[in-house]
């Protein structure tokens, strides 16, 4: 199948590319930029025009719910909310149920992924059975069956030298570590940042302490043991520090964070009202100014949704005693735009950190639009505003805090491996 | 907390979850209201119609002797119809959620709920989710707020002194865990005290104290000057095993009240404690039972102040359909 | 415009009136209560004239009120000041204005509430037009029909006063 995307404005990072000009595929491959092969013939032309083409985003955290907890969401519905959002590769966190711990569980991810027509679904593998931290998962077997990462998932790793054998056992098999970091004690069953808002509405707290400590346990296992560790889902200004401190140092350590921790403080939390109830929780607006500033400088390179959808009833109840997560798919992208529009980032630091940079990290031949690679990509209009609500969402989860609002960045088209997954059917 | 939940349309009370979003002419009316309902301690018939044919229920999924029947007696004298439930034991336990328990309830035609949770918010949550025509009060969730405990300390501050603007108040003991500070906390400062100042060890006290609008103090000696109003906390025995405290003699030596140290604040200091009181941990049997001590009368006081409260809550309520 | 009514000539009408009716009936040691606040000054006089000896009972009906719902609680109520022994005894009850009728019945079921009394004799020093309950007073100073934009304002307690005020019809 030949495809032309035509007039768009072309933002790929990687190749240093912001033009607008036409992209060819061929063959689910990108077979050019701006100039034809010899003997192009298009099937299929989108025409791009106003609109903004980049590369397929790369999610490095994701819940789609399935094996074991379809009541929130299933592959089938979860998918249609990746592709709207112009999510072309999803990165399945492992604390399913069963957990991805072993081989069969990995295959059953890519029987479901076949099926609900979305290829790219990428298990992360538990870092020990049943991410309990007690003992390994069979590591080798499960990058086998296709994970492309091991993780703790944020639960916390207790006994560090459990945690030390299995980094060096991942390094020995060039396994990556995503590491959500976490402490189990000073964590200590809070349910929102231990500060000025928690005091006074008597909530649990968690100190950020339970987050940079962690960190800093992970960081000198990684120096020990030679792991590369990626840390997920960053939330306070502490931890970027000690990243930049580790980069600087010469570890091999990565970072990203959360979309709505770029956004959201504890000073935004409509008391008691669920859809803030996150982990890690909504911290300060100092955390949240340093880790803008962290994403602007390179500490952190990427940013991820952190999707978990929910069903109603976890999310009735007194704040403590509801689920944390928030159904964040398709805020992505026009939450990401915003950054760009507070001038925290610019628009090509912006593309690069939903695509090349994850990419790179998971060392996928991916996020860029280099003639030969697969042809994931993402059409947008970066203007469209849109509310969100009942008719224009898709996943099955509606626990967001931005339920109602409207937002601006709408995907129009987005296409994984040449094949043209989603296009927007609403009137502008 | 968004006003507009406690609040109906004409700007009266409706619900009774916590004294954050709620006005000094509001917390003064409930005062004057409770001060119509103490006359009637006096009476023979210590009874009034207002609330005749309305059914109240206690909700209570934690424990409580003491705040149970002093709301069951306020909703008696106020002839309303009571029904106390101790959820430990019921369904719930079993499974049945918050929200369903409160929907059988609602289909046998209640009016108001007077709910005592073990987590913050949960109040707030009932409130959210009940049919319209009824009303919640809060009789304490969580770490967050107890609203009744407070009016009746304010009430209790007003009859002995009178005014509030000059007052300098002392809170003493495990704020960390206490709701009841946290209410009088907000309700002192809308009533505009001169200054409230907690006194306690730092593993007592929330993050970020000073931001609720108080001074911190971590002696009692020096805490304790020029103070008009001392509110004492209790000790739970839990602290001492959650490595917040090393016992309880440690404590009773730095931060219990006793005479001598009760004289460090003003000569007609007023000594509180919402009850019940652990002799010899936080206070002092001397200063418990001395001249100084009102703590008998907040309990006198608490029933005048939620028999306002729940009369107030259930002003122009429509009629069940 | 407030024009004011004859009130000693009304207090001494009431007064004749509310002796006869107390032989005709039989009235044995009677009690008498006032109703809040207007109805204590009124009463106060017939106390006085009257030669009780047993303190004047002062009846506060706030609670009592049919119209709580709508009105809401009315802070500063002075609680009721009545003897113990209501049961058996003849009450004298005194109003300074009989209008709806409502008041009476919230004084009434009060009263009702301290004990079984043998029986109740009312006595108001104006009955007005606009009744909406079927209760009546036994005695009155006098009975006066006010149009729509008028109505009795009482003041006191000394001096006691009261007029009729007309308000202007609204533009």
């Amino acid at each position: 199948m030949h495809v032309i995307i035509e007039n768009g404005r072309i933002i790929d990072p990687a190749n240093q590319l912001d033009c607008v000009a036409n992209l060819y595929l061929a063959d689910g491959k990108i077979a050019a930029v701006t100039n034809p092969p010899d003997g192009f013939q298009a099937d299929m032309r989108l025409d791009a025009s106003g609109q903004i083409v980049c590369p397929g985003f790369i999610d490095l955290s994701t819940r789609l719910r399935e094996p074991g907890q379809s009541r929130k969401a299933t592959f089938k519905s979860e998918v249609i909310a990746a592709a709207s959002s112009g999510v072309t590769t999803l990165c399945l966190q492992p604390d399913t149920s069963p957990v991805i711990d072993t081989p069969a569980v990995a295959e059953l991810i890519k029987e479901l992924a076949n099926k609900a027509g979305y290829r790219q679904i990428l298990p992360i593998a538990a870092l020990t059975r049943k991410l309990e931290g007690n003992e390994l998962s069979s590591m080798l077997a499960l990058k086998q069956a296709g994970c492309i990462a091991v993780s703790n998932a944020g639960a916390p790793v207790t006994n560090l030298l459990i945690l030390r054998r299995a980094m060096e056992y991942a390094a020995s098999h060039d396994l990556l570590l995503i590491f959500r970091p976490n402490d189990y004690w000073l964590g200590n069953k809070g349910c929102a940042h231990e500060g000025a808002i928690a005091t006074r509405y008597g909530l649990p707290g968690i100190p950020d302490a339970a987050e940079t400590i962690a960190l800093a346990h992970c960081l000198e296992l990684a120096e020990l043991t030679g792991c590369r560790v990626h840390f997920g889902q960053l939330s306070c200004k502490r931890s970027v520090i000690k990243i930049q401190q580790a980069q600087k140092y010469g570890l091999a350590v990565s970072a990203d964070v959360a979309i709505h921790q770029l956004h959201l403080t504890e000073n935004d939390m409509i008391p008691f009202d669920s859809a803030y109830h996150v982990l890690p929780p909504l911290r300060t607006e100092a955390d949240k100014q340093f880790l803008r500033q962290g994403l602007a400088s390179g500490t952190i390179n990427c940013i991820c949704s952190d999707h978990q959808p929910h069903d109603v009833d976890a999310k009735l109840g007194a704040f403590p005693e509801t689920e944390p997560g928030i159904s964040s798919l398709e805020t992505l992208l026009p939450l990401t735009l915003k950054l760009v529009e507070q001038h925290a980032i610019d628009l090509q630091q912006a593309i690069a950190a939903l695509s090349q940079h994850p990419a790179d990290i998971l060392r996928l031949n991916k996020g860029a639009l280099t003639p030969g690679l697969p042809a994931d990509i993402c059409v947008f209009d970066p203007e469209r505003e849109w509310q969100v609500n009942p008719s224009t969402w898709k996943s099955q989860g509606c626990n967001t805090p931005y339920w109602q609002h409207t937002l601006k960045g709408r995907v129009t088209h987005t296409l994984q491996a040449g094949k043209l997954i989603y296009r927007l059917h609403e009137p502008a | 907390m968004s006003t507009n939940l406690q609040l109906n349309a004409e700007g009266k009370l409706k619900h009774f979850l916590s004294i954050e979003g709620l006005d000094k002419t509001l917390l003064t009316e409930i005062l004057d209201t409770a001060e119509s309902f103490i006359g009637m301690n006096d009476q023979q018939i210590k009874k009034v119609p207002l609330l005749r044919g309305k059914t109240i229920v206690n909700l209570f999924f934690e424990n409580s002797t003491r705040t149970r029947t002093t709301f069951e007696l306020a909703a008696k004298r106020l002839s309303a119809d009571v029904l106390s439930m101790s959820i430990a034991t019921s369904s719930t336990s079993k499974g049945e959620s918050l929200l369903d328990t409160i929907r059988n309830l609602e289909a046998m035609y209640v009016d108001m709920f007077v709910v005592r949770h073990g987590i913050s918010g949960a109040a707030h949550f009932i409130a959210q989710q009940t049919a319209p025509h009824i009303s919640v009060i809060n009789a304490g969730d969580g770490q967050h707020a107890h609203p009744t405990q407070a009016m009746l300390d304010m009430f209790t501050i007003r009859q002995v002194k009178r005014d509030f603007a000059a007052l300098r108040v002392a809170i003493i003991g495990d704020i960390l865990h206490s709701r009841v500070a946290r209410s009088q906390i907000q309700a002192l400062n809308t009533l505009g005290v001169a200054e409230i100042r907690v006194i306690a060890p730092k593993t007592l006290l929330p993050a970020h104290v000073e931001k609720l609008g108080v001074t911190v103090c971590h002696d009692l000696p020096n805490g304790l000057q020029d103070i008009d109003v001392i509110i004492m906390l209790r000790l739970q025995k839990e602290r001492m095993t959650s490595a917040l405290l090393p016992s309880e003699s440690e404590y009773f030596r730095c931060f219990g009240l006793t005479e001598q140290k009760l004289k460090i604040a003003k000569p007609d200091a007023m000594v509180m404690h919402p009850g019940p009181i652990n002799r010899g941990v936080e206070i002092d049997s001397k200063v418990a039972d001395g001249a100084q001590s009102v703590i008998l009368k907040q309990v006198s006081n608490g029933i005048a102040v939620r028999m306002a409260i729940m009369a107030m809550a259930m002003q122009k309520q429509g009629r069940v359909a | 415009m407030m024009n004011p009514l004859a009130i000693d000539t009304l207090l001494t009408d009431l007064e004749t009136d509310l002796k006869q009716k107390v032989s005709q009936r039989g009235l044995n040691n009677p009690l008498m209560i006032g109703i809040r606040t207007g109805g204590i000054w009124i009463a106060e006089h017939l106390h006085r004239q009257l030669a009780i000896s047993e303190p004047l009972g002062l009846l506060d009906i706030t609670f009592y009120r049919d119209d709580f719902s709508q009105m809401g609680v009315h802070p500063n109520v002075k609680p009721s000041q009545l003897p113990p022994h209501i049961e058996g005894r003849d009450i004298i009850l005194v109003d300074d204005v009989f209008y709806t009728g409502r008041t009476i019945r919230a004084a009434l079921n009060e009263i009702f509430d301290y004990g079984r009394p043998k029986q109740v004799l009312l006595a108001v020093l104006i009955q007005r037009n606009g009744k909406q309950i079927p209760i009546q007073p036994d005695c009155y100073g006098t009975c006066i029909n006010l149009d729509a934009n008028q109505r009795l304002k009482i003041s006191g307690p000394d001096p006691l006063a009261i007029h009729i005020e007309t308000s202007s019809p609204a533009p």
